[in-house]
């Protein structure tokens, strides 16, 4: 099923065509509109006139959450405040959250997309949305909110309440999709198994699980523990929120929503575009946003593109599911290490649960990892289980990362829950 | 159906059109709006080779025109109302059309030519009326009907219009759209200058917004129509007004 056929089974050459138109008024209209991009086209050279193709794009400037900052609040929007009827900022899990603005088309725009992402991942206009992200400046709650009532489905704003209220209105109201992050989901998943409600009164079939990185044997655990189809998606508030890009069912990569973003994926060292396949930092322009349109915003996430058609039918390009963030990459000892790589060690091994988090230290000058695992409920209390486990654990990660951590098994549920996005590192090296 | 790409034109050392890309897909009606010289003519008229491009491509249905003889591209289907009419005002009606259906009458005869003429009088009943009128005695509107009727002759598979309702009364202009909405629902592609933005994005499907020959703006015509910068610079204060206390009327029981 596809929300927009017409656009989502584009053919690729009719969909080139309509980048570059698309391309090329959005850098008409930030050269005109915004003083930043002006001058830094300026600086370069660039005379947006001089565009031929896309793979010209390639000679401007990228766009960084540094320049989000030094613009705060206004100074990246592109119409005037009065033509804006939304701010939201970005979540702000590094630094500073900065001002994003949208306008009536941008909205209209978004709602669409991320009814685009809905429908692959399953949720048709008879289901029952259950929103649990946060409403508020974080672009999530109110992406899918708008999203799922553009498709026609029943919109449940639940927010961020507590897991046994979530869990008793999911009962209550017979959801039948749960829209938060993965590890909120897992959160919910073992309140759940605690509340003892048993799984079959609950009318859950679909889970859209985004705005983290999450890994496989994760998807497997909660389509598990919540017995619903799960599916990944894609966004960021910089450029307008949830709904650039998400799974369909055949869950082979994040269709992107190419008619409205171009992606390049580049080196994060050295900036160069890599090619078709290869994990690199993603770069998003906006091709269609009115009140803040981007030119190659390094997301710092870290991904693949593939532009083959998919087995679904529809031909915008897949993105692999998000491996880290740039700032995430943990370097231990000069290994480079993804708190997902950690993520998807624990969950092979029997004993442990899936909630863990990584701190760094500075010792003698030295910096160490240490990685907290919480011992599953089967193991709480005996020691000489934890010690074999902590064992195997820390074997099993200096074979898998190709460097030695110190692993450290706590007790069950003492690693903070959180209601947003789970905090994996914990940087204690500049206090 | 036409798939324009960095066209460049320049009048001496002027330029026109800086880079503008658009395409208008099989059955669309797709509208290009923007000030006085911003550039619609010369796109409209480069397209059917009357101007020069200096750079970019015009593919029109998969070939490329530019730089081909005006006349060749009306014979692979294409087909420009000019700006301001241009009927031949010396000859009546009927010559017109027959003119303008030359292409036809070289390729099908002088039967499936008047065939094509009848086409024309039931489109506009008016012009059958008038047919041995001398076409510079016809009303404005009479003339817009003819210059329409002229360019149909040549059974376009795409007919480009410039400024149909220009110079035309309120009434008149509502009948000239409405003959554009039937020629489109007849199968004709068209891609339509018009300076009354909103009546043509009422009846077309998508639109570009030019600006000092840059496309600034595309999208759907309710995207365009909703933009706040096509509001101000093309729609006027109309809009306010509509969705002021006449939008509040029709609400009430």
């Amino acid at each position: 099923m596809t929300w927009q056929p017409d656009v989502e089974t584009i053919d690729r050459a009719e969909l080139e065509q309509l980048q570059l138109e698309r391309l090329e008024a959005t850098l008409n209209r930030v050269y005109r509109n915004v003083p930043v991009y002006r001058k830094r086209f300026d600086e370069i050279g660039f005379d947006p006139d001089s565009l031929r193709s896309l793979a010209d794009l390639r000679r401007l400037p990228f766009t960084t959450k540094r320049d989000f900052r030094d613009a705060h609040p206004y100074g990246l929007f592109a119409v005037p405040l009065r033509d804006v009827v939304r701010v939201h900022a970005s979540s702000g899990t590094t630094g500073m959250a900065t001002a994003v603005g949208y306008t009536r088309n941008d909205l209209k725009t978004w709602a669409d997309l991320v009814a685009r992402v809905l429908v692959a991942a399953g949720v048709g206009k008879d289901d029952v949305v259950q929103v649990a992200f946060d409403y508020g400046l974080f672009t999530g709650a109110f992406g899918f909110h708008h999203g799922a009532e553009r498709l026609g489905a029943s919109v449940i704003p639940v927010s961020g309440a507590n897991p046994n209220r979530q869990i008793q209105i999911m009962q209550d109201y017979r959801s039948t999709a749960l829209v938060t992050t993965p590890s909120h989901a897992l959160t919910l998943a073992d309140a759940l198994v605690d509340s003892g409600v048993n799984r079959s009164a609950l009318a859950l079939r679909w889970g859209l699980f985004g705005a983290e990185p999450w890994s496989e044997s994760m998807r497997a655990e909660l389509e598990e523990k919540l017995k619903l189809t799960a599916t990944d998606n894609y966004g960021l508030s910089e450029v307008m929120g949830p709904g650039v890009s998400g799974e369909c069912l055949e869950r082979a990569g994040l269709h992107v929503a190419e008619d409205h973003f171009l992606v390049e994926v580049v080196d994060p060292e050295t900036l160069e575009p890599l090619p078709e396949g290869q994990v690199g930092e993603l770069v998003v322009t906006t091709l269609t946003r009115e009140a803040l349109p981007v030119v190659r915003f390094r997301t710092r996430d870290l991904t693949s593109v593939v532009t083959e058609r998919g087995a679904c039918g529809r031909t915008l390009a897949r993105m692999g599911r998000v491996k880290g963030r740039t700032d995430d990459l943990v370097i231990v000892k000069g290994a480079r290490v993804f708190p997902s790589e950690i993520e998807a060690v624990l969950f092979e091994i029997e004993g442990t649960a899936p909630h863990y988090q990584i701190v760094l230290e500075r010792r003698s000058g030295q910096d160490e990892a240490t990685v907290l695992v919480e011992a599953g409920d089967a193991l709480a209390g005996r020691g000489e289980a934890r010690a074999e486990l902590q064992g195997a654990v820390q074997r099993r990660l200096a074979l898998e990362l190709g460097v030695s951590v110190e692993v450290r098994i706590v007790d069950p549920r003492s690693i903070q829950r959180s209601a947003g996005k789970a905090r994996r590192v914990v940087d204690q090296r500049r206090p | 159906m036409l798939k324009v790409r960095n066209l460049d034109v320049s009048y001496g050392p002027l330029a026109v059109l800086r880079n503008v890309s658009l395409h208008v897909n099989p059955g669309e009606i797709v509208t290009l709006i923007g000030a006085n010289g911003a550039g619609k003519t010369t796109l409209l008229r480069s397209v059917a080779g009357l101007v020069p491009a200096r750079g970019g491509a015009i593919a029109f249905r998969g070939a490329e025109v530019r730089g081909v003889r005006p006349e060749r591209i009306v014979a692979a289907g294409c087909s420009l109302v000019p700006e301001g009419r241009q009927v031949f005002a010396a000859m009546p009606v009927r010559e017109n059309l027959l003119l303008g259906g030359y292409v036809q009458y070289r390729r099908a005869g002088r039967r499936e030519s008047r065939h094509d003429v009848e086409h024309v009088y039931e489109l506009f009943p008016v012009l059958r009326q008038r047919e041995r009128q001398l076409a510079g005695t016809l009303s404005g509107g009479e003339q817009q009907m003819l210059a329409i009727g002229r360019a149909l002759m040549a059974r376009p598979a795409l007919m480009m219009l410039d400024e149909p309702s220009m110079g035309l009364a309120p009434l008149v202009v509502k009948d000239i759209l409405a003959i554009v909405e039937r020629i489109s629902a007849e199968g004709t592609t068209v891609l339509l200058v018009e300076q009354n933005a909103r009546s043509a994005l009422r009846i077309a499907s998508r639109g570009y917004v030019l600006e000092n020959g840059r496309i600034v703006l595309q999208g759907t015509s309710d995207e365009l129509l909703a933009n706040r910068d096509v509001q101000r610079a093309y729609l006027g204060s109309e809009v306010e007004a509509e969705r002021g206390p006449a939008a509040g009327k029709g609400e009430r029981p």
